[in-house]
Parts: C-alpha cells; structure tokens; sequence
C-alpha cells in the first residue's frame, strides 16, 4: 500500500521501510522547539524526570518571543529560567532579544527546519515547517521535555486529506485566503488527527511565504501537520539556507488518502474569518459594514518580508483611519532590516501605522494591542477564539495582509480594490 | 479508576484560550492557573467545580494553543475527568501526559446535560448517567495509560520506572 508524504517521513525517522496511517511509530528527532511560555513548563519537567543533559544541544531550539522582550516580572522570570537553562545546556538554537524573532518566522529563515525532518515543538503552529517539506508538529510541554531527554517521540501514523490546488491565485489573493478557505471549507475539526496534504499545479504559483502560512495554520483545522511537496520553489528558497544534507519525499502513487479537497485558485477571492472561529469565514467583499479599531499586520502567520510588502503597497500614499490602530509587526530581525532597506517603514510611518519590534504580542492577548472590550480587530493572525486579544468581549476578524492594510485605511473591513486607484 | 460526580456541560470547540487565557500565562503554577481556568466561557466554573467534578463536552475540545497550561488548569481545578465527543489531539495528548483523565464518547457527550449525576468506570469503559438512567460506552483505556493517569502523568510514570528498575 502506497505512503503520504507524512507516512514516509515518519517511517523513515523510526527506521522502518514502511507504515500506514494508525500504527505507532517511535522516531528519531531533528529537532526540539520551545518558546518562553512553554519551555519553561517542559524545564521543569525535565528536571523532575531526573534528567540532567539534553540529547543534542545542536538539536533544541529555545526561542524566547511570546512575550518578551519582557513584558512584566512574571514574563521577565520565565524568559530568564529558559536563559539560564539554554546556557547551562549550550543550547545551539537559542537565540536572545535582539537576535530572536517569532519562532515559526525565524526557524525556516534561518534554515534551521529541513525536508524529510521530523520536528516537535511545544507550540501548535510548529506544523508551519512543512512549508518546507518536513514533518513537523505541535506537541505540549511534557513531550518536550521527553523529546529533549531522549530525542525521540511516539507518533500514532496519521491519515492524511489531500488537498489539490488548482490554477493560480488573483492579484492581492494569497495563502492567506487559500488556507481560510480551506478551513472554512472543512472545519476548525475538518483534518482531526489529520495531515493536510497540498499537491497540484496550483503548488508551484504560490510562494514559500504563501506556504508558511497556508502550512501554519493547518492546526487550525485540527490537523496533525500541514505539509507541501519540495518542487522548485522550495529548492531555491533553502538554497544557502540549509547546509546540510536533507531528503525530500513525494507521496506514492497509489497513496491513501482518506480524502480529497480541491481548490480553484483562480476562483478564489479575498476571504475572512468573523468571530470566534477560523471556520467562520465569509468573502472580505460580503463584510464591508464591519467597522474596526485595530489593524495588526504580522504574527508567525503572516509577519514574513512578502506579509510586509503587500501591506506596504496598499498603505503607500493612503492614512490609517483617523479611529484605527494600525500596529505592524514584522516577524524576525532579518525582516526588519529588508523593511528599512526597502523603505516599507517609512510607508507605514507616513501612513500613520506603528511599526513594532518582533513579537507574538497581540495575537495571543500578551501585550502590543490588547484589545479592551467592545472592541474589534481586523487581525493577520491566527486564532479569533473568545478572548484571544484581550477582553473577552472583544472581537477578532482575521485576513490577509492586503486586506487588514485596506480595513485599516477605510475604517472598516475592505478590499485592496477599494483603495487602491 | 472510577468517577462519580455532577457534571458541568459545555459545548463544541473549547478552545485553550478560553480554558486558560494567555494573560495568565506568565505563570506555570498549576493553582494559580486554576484560579482563572474557564473564566473567559464561564465565570461560575470555580464554583462548580466546586461539587461538580467531571466536564462533559462536544466536538474538538481543547482545540488551539498546545498550551499544557490548559488541562493542568482543568485537573488543578479539581476536575477529575472529562468526557467529550472529541479532543483536539494536542490536548489529548497533553491531558494523559499530566495525568487528567479524558474519555472521547460521542453518545455521552451528546445525551448527558449539565447538572447531571454521572458515574463512570474507566477500567470497563462503561458511563452511567444516574439521572436520567442511560448508560453509555466507550473505549476504556489500555493499561498503560491507565497507569500513567494513576501515577499522576508520565513524568511520574517514568520516574516510578527507572526508580523500580534501580531497585
């Protein structure tokens, strides 16, 4: 019986030549993530299970950016146990304010996620990495703490929903639009114990940004992981990137699927996602009469350098809304210094946006944009769950970066069209 | 392991910013977590919890964040199981590692209603709603998670293994 994408890559890291979807698999890790809210958990774990060393320092990242830099003694005593155990473990991947960047941004930036790799990370949007390719998933604390003990995991094989793109995507259309599509389409429990699968022509016209976030919030279907073929896209994306040697594998071709969704890129328009689901989704066109007081432009979803330009190219020469809080966040260091170079600050500053340093921040309700009650943003992030950005009565409508930078210029959910001559 | 308690019913897709907000997480203290656990869905959670000891709930529970901070929040509440249609699977995952029982019976999870008396016997699987007499099955553990859970999680659970291998 033929083999997922998903399936090859996880017999291969538990050593055996074959598997199918329900078997358990204990395999070999590539890698090891925590963040400053989820390490410190598994830290303690770790300690309590006698453990002294991890099992590759080289192969662990700690990566502190949910709410740092600090936001308060709490937050500042957190980050502070991640250091002192990063140092005293000489964590490789450890990367310090001023250096670091939104986890899920700065890993396939730095090339530090590879194809055919297996990767854990105690943060549900770890499944970002199949964008290139890997198996990558998100796990909680305490299977860190184990994965860092050991380097391995046990994984039940999943079954996988094959997702074909079809044709290419409109101008100002991007993963954003396919993935809230998709999960509008499916359900916030549409791939349950799931891989989603990408495959298609359609593949090859979408950007590795574009991939990075269709790949980030395959969670968001309640998917297992997100992962795309390595074509040539991806090839010249990891080229100087990643030095070592890495295995990319394609699905067989009698691989079983349990199911098949197929998406018309060319069909595709601006879409949305309204309170409190990612499943809630309507066209961005159909919701021009929800008013806003915050724009955020950023997140481990989309805070890449393509997220940047687009929202800089609607924002150019046009005023955030005089009511608006246009907050933008770019997701690493590397993409601040392409803003600056490509004079996207200047744009956002003229624009009457704020142009912050990276962090996850807002998207979680940590801090730079908290949203008080009653209030309502349009978000490029990732969740609008009850609460997700602060006040429980405030509300989240999450899109793309080209039209969370238009609703920031009208006041109101908008469309690129509408501001763009 | 056997359950007897109120229970306390919620809906589909409890996500885990609502089952312990971000705000909150600038702590890994498992009382402190509890003391804000649910209060984003529900602000009378702490009170019944009180009496009420099992959370019974629709599809997807504990969808979102992998935040482990969610079920600690839950079993630190003393909550001491929770019967859902389905778990978003880092949650299930999350929970046995920590060691609060979780049980996925879409037949309990849709007839059981809030308030209920419900009696569950994990060993055979088998839910008993008292109140309105319906009894239930589901897929009881094997016994190895049975015995991570009653070690108190898998940390617990590994250290009584290399503790009894020593010895």
């Amino acid at each position: 019986m033929g083999m997922t994408m998903t399936q090859k890559i996880l017999a291969r890291a538990a050593g055996v030549d074959s598997c199918k979807a329900g078997d358990l698999l204990m395999c070999r890790l590539n890698l090891v993530l925590g963040n400053d809210i989820t390490a410190p958990v598994a830290i303690n774990e770790f300690e309590r299970m006698g453990a002294t060393i991890v099992f590759d320092p080289a192969r662990i990242a700690l990566i502190p950016d949910h709410f740092v830099p600090n936001k308060d003694i709490k937050s500042a005593t957190m980050a502070k146990q991640m250091r002192d155990f990063a140092r005293a473990q000489k964590i490789v991947h450890y990367y310090e304010v001023g250096r670091v960047g939104i986890e899920h941004a700065l890993l396939p930036e730095k090339g530090i996620v590879a194809p055919g790799e297996v990767i854990i990370g105690a943060d549900s949007h770890t499944c970002t990495y199949g964008a290139v390719g890997a198996f990558s998933t998100g796990v909680g604390s305490t299977d860190m703490a184990v994965g860092m003990a050991t380097g391995e995991c046990w994984f039940k094989v999943p079954e996988a929903i094959r997702v074909v793109l079809k044709g290419k995507m409109k101008p100002y259309v991007s993963g954003k639009d396919v993935i809230l599509h998709l999960i509008g389409q499916i359900g916030v429990d549409g791939a349950l114990y799931q891989s989603l699968e990408f495959c298609g022509e359609g593949v090859a016209s979408i950007s590795m940004d574009g991939r990075l976030t269709i790949a980030n919030m395959a969670i968001e279907a309640g998917a297992k992981n997100g992962i795309f073929p390595v074509d040539d896209v991806c090839r010249a994306y990891l080229k100087d990137r990643v030095t070592r040697p890495w295995e990319a594998f394609e699905p067989d071709a009698d691989a079983v699927y349990a199911r098949e969704v197929e998406i018309d890129l060319d069909q595709l328009e601006l879409t949305v996602a309204l309170p409190h689901l990612p499943e809630n989704t309507r066209l961005a066109r159909e919701c021009t009469d929800m008013t806003i007081d915050q724009a955020v432009i950023g997140s481990c979803t989309n805070g890449r350098i393509e997220d940047m330009r687009m929202a800089a190219r609607i924002l150019k020469g046009h005023k955030v809304a005089e009511n608006v809080r246009c907050i933008v966040i770019p997701g690493t260091q590397q993409v601040v210094k392409d803003c600056l170079a490509e004079g996207l600050v200047d744009i956002f500053i003229d624009a009457g946006a704020i142009f912050t340093m990276p962090t996850c921040g807002p998207c979680l309700g940590g801090f730079c944009g908290v949203l008080a009650e009653g209030e309502r943003a349009v978000s490029t992030t990732n969740r609008n769950f009850v609460g997700r950005m602060g006040h429980k009565k405030s509300e989240i409508i999450l899109a793309s970066p080209a039209v969370a930078a238009a609703s920031a210029i009208m006041g109101r959910i908008a469309t690129p069209e509408e501001v763009m001559a | 392991m056997k359950v007897t308690s109120k229970v306390i019913k919620y809906g589909d897709h409890v996500d885990t910013d609502v089952i312990i907000p971000a705000r909150y997480l600038n702590t890994a203290d498992p009382a402190e977590l509890a003391t804000h656990c649910m209060e984003d869905l529900d602000t009378d959670f702490k009170a019944k919890a009180e009496t009420a000891k099992i959370v019974v709930a629709g599809r997807n529970f504990g969808c979102g964040s992998s935040r482990e901070h969610a079920p600690i929040a839950i079993k630190a509440s003393g909550i001491r199981l929770v019967i859902a249609d389905s778990f978003a699977r880092i949650f299930y995952r999350n929970s046995i590692d920590i060691g609060l029982p979780i049980v996925e019976c879409p037949a309990a999870a849709a007839a059981i209603r809030d308030g209920d008396e419900v009696e569950a016997d994990l060993d055979k699987g088998i839910i008993l709603d008292r109140t309105t007499g319906q009894q239930f099955e589901a897929t009881p553990f094997p016994a190895f998670i049975e015995e991570i859970i009653a070690c108190g999680g898998i940390e617990e659970f590994v250290r009584a293994k290399i503790s009894g291998k020593k010895a």
